[in-house]
């Protein structure tokens, strides 16, 4: 299969692949490192000069920036939470005997195809609008005040849009891990005497164990550059600002080129950490 | 026509040494069996042969020239692979067609030629279905014919007939013999049963470690094996080893006698032993007597010879069918 | 389970599956049935489920005040045309991934994947400005390089994984049929790769359909997909929940349709490989 002829001829067929990733790692990220060593400000004088790690300093002293972390995590950990939960409970009832599975499927796969902009927006106007959506309706027909979801639980609002955009792909997962599962150890753990939820917990939890972890890793690292769900609801504002999304701003919005950068080194670094992790997984998998 | 020879040839998978130098000449015409265990490199041989692998060093000739660096749609040799590599998208015509449309024949000449491996392979009935609606055994002759197609200087063979069932196994082999006689092409045949082996070879390579232990007709390697491997590995069932006393007596650190050379008797004979199991297939008996001073021992015996477990027998075997192997297992 | 599962307990599953299935889905329905609604409608309250003047009125005021085709066709062709690239790109990469492998090449597959793995922000600036020097801000084109860079990794995967299941001594035998390396892979490799291929085309153009980064910072009034023009619908005048829903449905349509198609792939192509 492998020889000299086919060999060169596959480094060639690999190289634009490479090239171009190659490229679009290193050039922008270059460049990011690069101004985050400078004062750089484009509305107010441009490139100023050298400042060294001043940007990286500033950028964690900064009121904004631990809040931004409590944020992050507080949505990170809330989504992943809820979706790993109720992932699992809804992929074992996917997976009992029912009619019309096939349609609860797609019902339940839904919401992970529609884009982030249309789900924060009819959440926000449809559901959430403390006057007209639907919520509010509900409530005043318990006889309760509605509650300004964005602006009074803003977290819990983003984190709930979140989590039904990414139920479904746990879901997914879980129900794909769960069907692997091989019947024959269900059975001769009854066998040996095992109720139902000793066959939860020593049978199928460990495991799903694996799945769990692919799922909440691939969904922090998603989870940590949300954007859209942000930007069209609160625009960061009511505590809902995310360290990316405090990237951003100090990027795009105030214009801060250096300190943006130092925040976007950051943040790579963070995204490399349980990336690692994520790629030992995958590659204990791969048998190249 | 077909003559290939290995000179020297070694082949090494990053450190591992799998093939060690091989010298072999195969002879147009011959139907050559490559033998051996799991892991002894007969594959890795044939599809270096082949042209598949690249050799680590050595030089493979064909016909006489050097066809070490040339690809392998070039050296006009055919294989058939184990799991008959079909292809699934083509039907059975496509299939075999294939490789004329490789060559750029003409549409004219590939039909007649289709139609001509067709019929010599009993293949018309479902030559425009696919691979998957096939049987084994009609795949398998697809994978023949695509190959035949090609008029190729040799045939390679690698385990054609391992996932087939036993019964269709014996059917094939004929077939594959008999094919042998009409084409009068080499074929070299790479196979691990070795009853295939002994019924379908001219010559036989026994390999074993990457490292060549015997060549020769089948009859050569049953009468006159070289060591104690290839003693052990060809004859089935295997040959019976002593070491100890009685190998003592006999001359020599081991000494090895197959079970169809040692006579069975209920009342006389060189040796008493006492019946374990014993296999009842008919038209012979394969007894598994533990013999006082010498081991447990499988020995062929008639049919209808009524001897069972716990029984009491007597051994005679055939003092010019002992073969005599020194201390490091060479016959001598 | 081979032993048999009781009527009773068959519908018990049933109607708590289709309970929590019609729960999860009913933003979406709603969203639908809202843009049939008049806007007064669609914020009456109690809420009008089923009983209420259908209409057609939103999709055509959509369309003419803003002109949806326009960012339905840059969607179209920003999610394709990075799709197709990407695949021209990636299937030589596969290929010589799945069948001449070296001892680098699951290293590479792997730094492959973590480019995906970057966050948007930290190359934002950059990008941003690359683009203006290069005069690709807010053009279909700027958008379908990045979008085809980001999915890359993603689109390379997928195609390995779908050639490595192709049987390798199936390639070998067009070798030995004489097949050279561009007839091996025109008339064996790509008939037997084509569900394959197809798959990750669908998942692919999924994916970059619904991008909601670059699309929304990267582009303005003429390149701007429809992720960025819903977006626009986030500080609106007056009455509009009635638009956002036809204009919402409009744009999700095709791709719950697509998306119904792709389980499969979805769990392929986003945990690597590492959920079977």
């Amino acid at each position: 299969m492998a020889t000299q002829s086919s060999r060169s001829a596959a480094r060639i067929m690999m190289a634009p692949a490479v090239i171009l990733l190659l490229g679009w790692m290193l050039v922008p990220l270059t460049m990011t490192l690069w101004f985050s060593f400078r004062k750089y400000l484009p509305l107010r004088g441009g490139d100023l000069g050298w400042v060294g790690f001043d940007n990286y300093v500033r950028f964690v002293s900064s009121s904004s920036f631990w809040p931004s972390v409590q944020t992050t995590l507080i949505i990170v950990g809330g989504v992943l939470v809820i979706t790993v939960t109720f992932g699992v409970l809804l992929a074992m009832l996917l997976d009992q005997p029912m009619w019309g599975q096939g349609i609860v499927r797609i019902l339940v796969i839904a919401p992970f195809f529609v884009m982030p902009t249309v789900s924060a927006l009819v959440w926000k106007n449809i559901f959430m609008d403390p006057v007209n959506g639907l919520f509010a309706h509900l409530w005043k027909f318990f006889g309760a005040t509605p509650v300004e979801w964005l602006s009074q639980a803003s977290l819990q609002s983003i984190i709930m849009i979140v989590s039904w955009q990414w139920l479904p792909f746990a879901t997914l997962i879980l129900l794909t891990a769960i069907q692997s599962l091989d019947g024959e150890q269900l059975e001769a753990s009854e066998m040996d005497g095992a109720n139902i939820f000793q066959r939860f917990g020593y049978v199928i939890l460990p495991h799903l164990a694996r799945a769990i972890t692919i799922v909440v890793l691939i969904q922090t690292i998603f989870l940590l550059a949300i954007f859209a769900e942000i930007f069209v609801t609160t625009g960061g504002a009511f505590g809902t600002k995310t360290l990316s999304y405090l990237i951003f701003q100090r990027v795009l919005e105030s214009q801060n080129i250096g300190l943006g950068s130092a925040g976007g080194i950051y943040a790579v670094i963070l995204a490399n950490i349980v990336a690692i992790f994520l790629m030992r997984i995958v590659g204990k998998n791969l048998d190249a | 026509m077909g003559s290939i020879t290995l000179k020297q040839v070694t082949k090494s998978f990053g450190e591992v040494d799998v093939i060690h130098p091989i010298d072999l000449e195969i002879e147009d015409g011959e139907f050559v069996v490559f033998v051996g265990p799991s892991g002894c490199g007969k594959s890795t041989l044939l599809r270096l042969i082949a042209g598949l692998e690249d050799v680590t060093s050595g030089t493979i000739e064909i016909n006489g020239s050097d066809a070490t660096n040339i690809p392998p749609a070039k050296r006009g040799l055919a294989m058939v692979f184990q799991s008959y590599a079909l292809y699934p998208h083509m039907s059975v015509r496509k299939n075999i067609a294939f490789p004329l449309k490789m060559a750029k024949l003409d549409a004219a000449e590939i039909d007649r030629k289709v139609n001509e491996a067709a019929k010599v392979l009993n293949l018309s009935d479902y030559i425009d279905r696919r691979p998957g609606q096939l049987s084994g055994g009609q795949r398998q002759r697809v994978a023949i014919g695509r190959a035949i197609v090609r008029e190729p200087d040799a045939f390679l063979f690698d385990e054609p007939l391992s996932n087939l069932d036993a019964a269709l196994r014996g059917n094939m082999r004929l077939e594959i013999s008999e094919l042998h006689q009409t084409l009068a092409t080499t074929m070299i045949y790479v196979t691990h049963d070795q009853v295939e082996a002994m019924t379908m070879a001219d010559k036989i390579v026994v390999l074993r470690d990457g490292v060549i232990e015997q060549v020769g007709s089948p009859i050569e390697l049953y009468k006159n094996p070289r060591n104690l491997f290839v003693a052990g590995f060809i004859g089935s069932p295997n040959m019976n080893f002593a070491s100890g006393k009685i190998a003592e007596e006999m001359g020599a650190p081991t000494i090895g006698i197959r079970p169809e050379h040692i006579n069975v008797s209920k009342s006389k004979g060189s040796w008493k032993g006492t019946v374990g199991v014993s296999e009842h297939l008919g038209s012979d008996t394969f007894l598994h007597i533990d013999v006082d001073g010498v081991g447990m021992l499988n020995v062929r015996a008639d049919g209808e010879i009524d001897l069972n477990h716990g029984d009491t027998a007597w051994l005679t075997p055939d003092p010019d069918k002992i073969h005599k192997f020194d201390a490091s297992g060479m016959a001598v | 389970m081979a032993r048999a599962v009781t009527t009773n307990r068959k519908a018990a599953n049933t109607a708590l599956a289709w309970a929590v299935g019609l729960l999860i889905f009913f933003p979406i329905l709603w969203t639908i049935l809202t843009s049939f609604k008049t806007e007064a409608q669609a914020i009456n309250d109690p809420p009008l489920f089923l009983f209420f003047d259908w209409t057609l009125e939103n999709y055509s005021v959509v369309q003419e005040r803003s002109n949806y085709m326009r960012f339905l066709w840059n969607s179209v062709i920003i999610a394709g045309g990075s799709t197709i690239l990407g695949i021209i790109v990636a299937v030589p990469a596969a290929w010589s991934m799945a069948f001449v492998p070296s001892k680098r090449t699951k290293d590479i597959l792997l730094w492959m994947l973590s480019t995906k793995m970057l966050p948007a922000v930290g190359v934002l600036y950059p990008i941003y400005l690359l683009f203006i020097e290069l005069g690709l801000l807010d053009t279909r084109f700027g958008l379908t390089i990045v979008m085809m860079l980001i999915n890359l990794p993603i689109i390379v995967w997928m195609l390995y994984t779908y050639f490595k299941e192709i049987p390798g001594e199936i390639l070998e035998a067009a070798r030995m049929d004489g097949a050279t390396l561009k007839e091996e892979i025109l008339y064996v490799l790509t008939p037997m790769a084509v569900p394959g291929i197809a798959s990750t085309l669908l998942l692919n153009f999924i994916l970059a359909w619904n991008e909601a980064f670059w699309t929304l910072n990267l582009t303005a009034a003429k390149a701007a997909p429809l992720t960025a023009f819903i977006a626009s619908y986030s500080s609106p005048e007056g009455l509009f929940y009635a638009k956002l829903s036809a204009a919402s449905t409009m744009a999700i349509a095709p791709i719950l349709i697509m998306g119904w198609f792709s389980q499969k792939q979805l769990v392929r192509g986003l945990t690597f490989g590492a959920v079977k």
